[in-house]
């Protein structure tokens, strides 16, 4: 009974709502060291269906690093990730880490895309052939079917006309957006982007930035690295700042940037004002 | 002897050039690539024996190396060598062709950024078929300039086998010559390799020019 009121109260309450979504990804007690460098110490990070989480943070605080290990490009020396109440890795009392087996493993990595700085598409690829082969490859699925979703995916980018072209012929931009199609293409439940324009132009960073706003308003739970402020006020549903391999700040991005509560946030937001 | 049966004589030496020279390219390219995986082998050993196989070829004379192949058996195991000119011939051809071949896939693949790697692991793809589908076909298109050259050399170091006096191109020109006072077979001995190294050239350009679709 007293569920039910919980659950009346929060359908009244708009960001209380967006707060219960099912938790697609669930990092905890996340380490991470190269040599002795400590690069992430103890980060929890949590991510709901259809919520946009921007990552914020000075060079070298371990925002890539997070999604690395979020991403399994990189192992983590403590914590638990969990996937969609799956368990990908835990760690036991005594410190090891365990990854789960290689068939959870493969259906955990469906869960999730990851979207590049450095785009990072098959140069010896059509634009086409780079959305379409992993989903016919790697899911197994029809082909025809693929192409009239990847054709679909590329015409929500702008790019229906660069079906044929190779990557090498296309703006950074145009090649940012086809990297974002083929991401999408494997239907992930949470798409990771690690600082996706900084390799970019200001003019075509924003036809990459109006692609993701429109992701976000579509509900695409997404987490992004970014050194775009503005950006990530106005898209996320969450600020995170990282310094130092710890989460410093966390909250609603008006109270972030606003009015941030922690004088590191404050003093990293002031850099980026000047 | 006329021009006409020197050079029908000389003909079938051209042959066996090319015979040698084709199998060599035959059993040494895939060799090359199963010598980077072994050099490349997480058992050190492996790793370890593949690395003194490679500096040994490369680091003595192929024409040692042959008549070691040829002789060995017999001054090692007492083993008769009769009919075994030519796959002696061989092996010391692929054996020493795939340690270069292997030097250049190995600079090829270590070349690839790792970010094409990553992409196709995010993207599920299994460790084949990063390496079939991703990897390989960028590698052939980088390494191409550099197995065009080692396939010229090839074709010039075939004359190596006269040292074992197998009746290939040149060891007909040195005899032919020797018994017929003449310089002749030398100038068709040249004629030859040269076109032959022109087919090679052209065949590789077309090779490389299918290839220039994408940066
Ligand atoms: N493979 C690695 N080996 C050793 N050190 C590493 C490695 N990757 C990252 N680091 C170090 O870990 C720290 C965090 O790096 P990370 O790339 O996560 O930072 P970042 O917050 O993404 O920075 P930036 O904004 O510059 O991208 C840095 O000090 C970096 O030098
Ligand atoms: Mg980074």
């Amino acid at each position: 009974m007293s569920e039910m009121t919980e659950k009346e109260m929060n359908t009244e309450n708009s960001t209380e709502q967006s707060l219960t979504g099912r938790e697609v990804l669930k990092m905890t007690g996340i380490k991470k060291q190269f040599g002795d460098l400590e690069v992430l110490k103890n980060i929890n990070l949590c991510v709901r269906h259809g919520e946009v989480v921007s990552i914020i943070g000075p060079s070298g605080s371990g925002k890539s690093t997070l999604l690395r290990c979020a991403t399994f490009l990189e192992k983590i020396d403590g914590g638990e990730i969990i996937y969609l109440d799956k368990k990908a890795a835990t760690t036991s009392h005594s410190g090891k880490v365990f990854y789960t087996g290689k068939a959870e493993m493969k259906e955990i990595k469906q869960y999730f895309g990851l979207v590049f700085q450095q785009f990072n598409l098959f140069p010896h690829h059509s634009v086409l052939k780079n959305i379409m082969e992993a989903p016919v490859r790697v899911l197994k699925r029809d082909r025809a079917e693929v192409e009239k979703e990847a054709r679909a995916l590329l015409e929500k980018m702008g790019l229906a006309d660069k079906a044929d072209q190779y990557p090498c012929n296309l703006s950074g931009g145009q090649q940012q957006r086809v990297a974002i199609a083929r991401a999408l293409a494997m239907k992930p439940e949470v798409l990771f982007f690690d600082e996706p324009t900084s390799a970019l132009d200001p003019e075509l960073t924003i036809e990459v930035l109006k692609i993701i706003r429109q992701l976000a308003e579509e509900k695409m739970t997404m987490v992004i690295v970014t050194h775009e402020m503005s950006f990530a006020a106005n898209v996320s549903n969450r600020v995170i700042f990282m310094d130092g391999g710890v989460i410093v700040e966390e909250g609603d991005p008006k109270e972030v940037f606003g009015n941030p509560s922690q004088e590191r946030t404050k003093q990293f937001l002031k850099s980026y004002k000047e | 002897m006329t021009f006409g049966t020197m050079l029908t004589t000389m003909a079938e030496g051209m042959l066996k050039t090319i015979l040698l020279f084709v199998l060599t390219l035959v059993g040494s390219l895939p060799l090359g690539m199963l010598v980077v995986f072994l050099k490349k082998s997480k058992f050190k050993p492996v790793a370890w024996l593949t690395d003194i196989y490679i500096a040994i070829m490369r680091g003595t004379p192929l024409m040692l190396q042959l008549l070691v192949w040829y002789f060995g058996p017999y001054y090692l195991f007492g083993m008769s060598i009769r009919g075994y000119k030519f796959p002696a011939l061989l092996i010391g051809f692929i054996m020493n062709y795939a340690a270069y071949f292997a030097e250049i896939y190995r600079s090829g693949i270590d070349s690839m950024p790792v970010g094409q790697y990553e992409a196709a692991e995010i993207l599920g793809y299994t460790k084949l078929q990063t390496f079939m589908r991703i990897i390989l076909p960028q590698v052939i298109k980088r390494i191409l300039p550099s197995v065009t050259n080692e396939v010229i050399t090839l074709v010039k170091d075939t004359s190596l086998a006269s040292a074992l006096a197998y009746a290939e191109v040149f060891s007909l020109a040195k005899q032919i010559s020797a018994s017929q006072t003449s310089f002749l077979p030398f100038v068709i001995a040249g004629v030859f390799y040269f076109v032959a190294n022109y087919v090679v050239a052209w065949i590789m350009n077309r090779i490389e020019k299918s290839m220039q679709y994408y940066k």
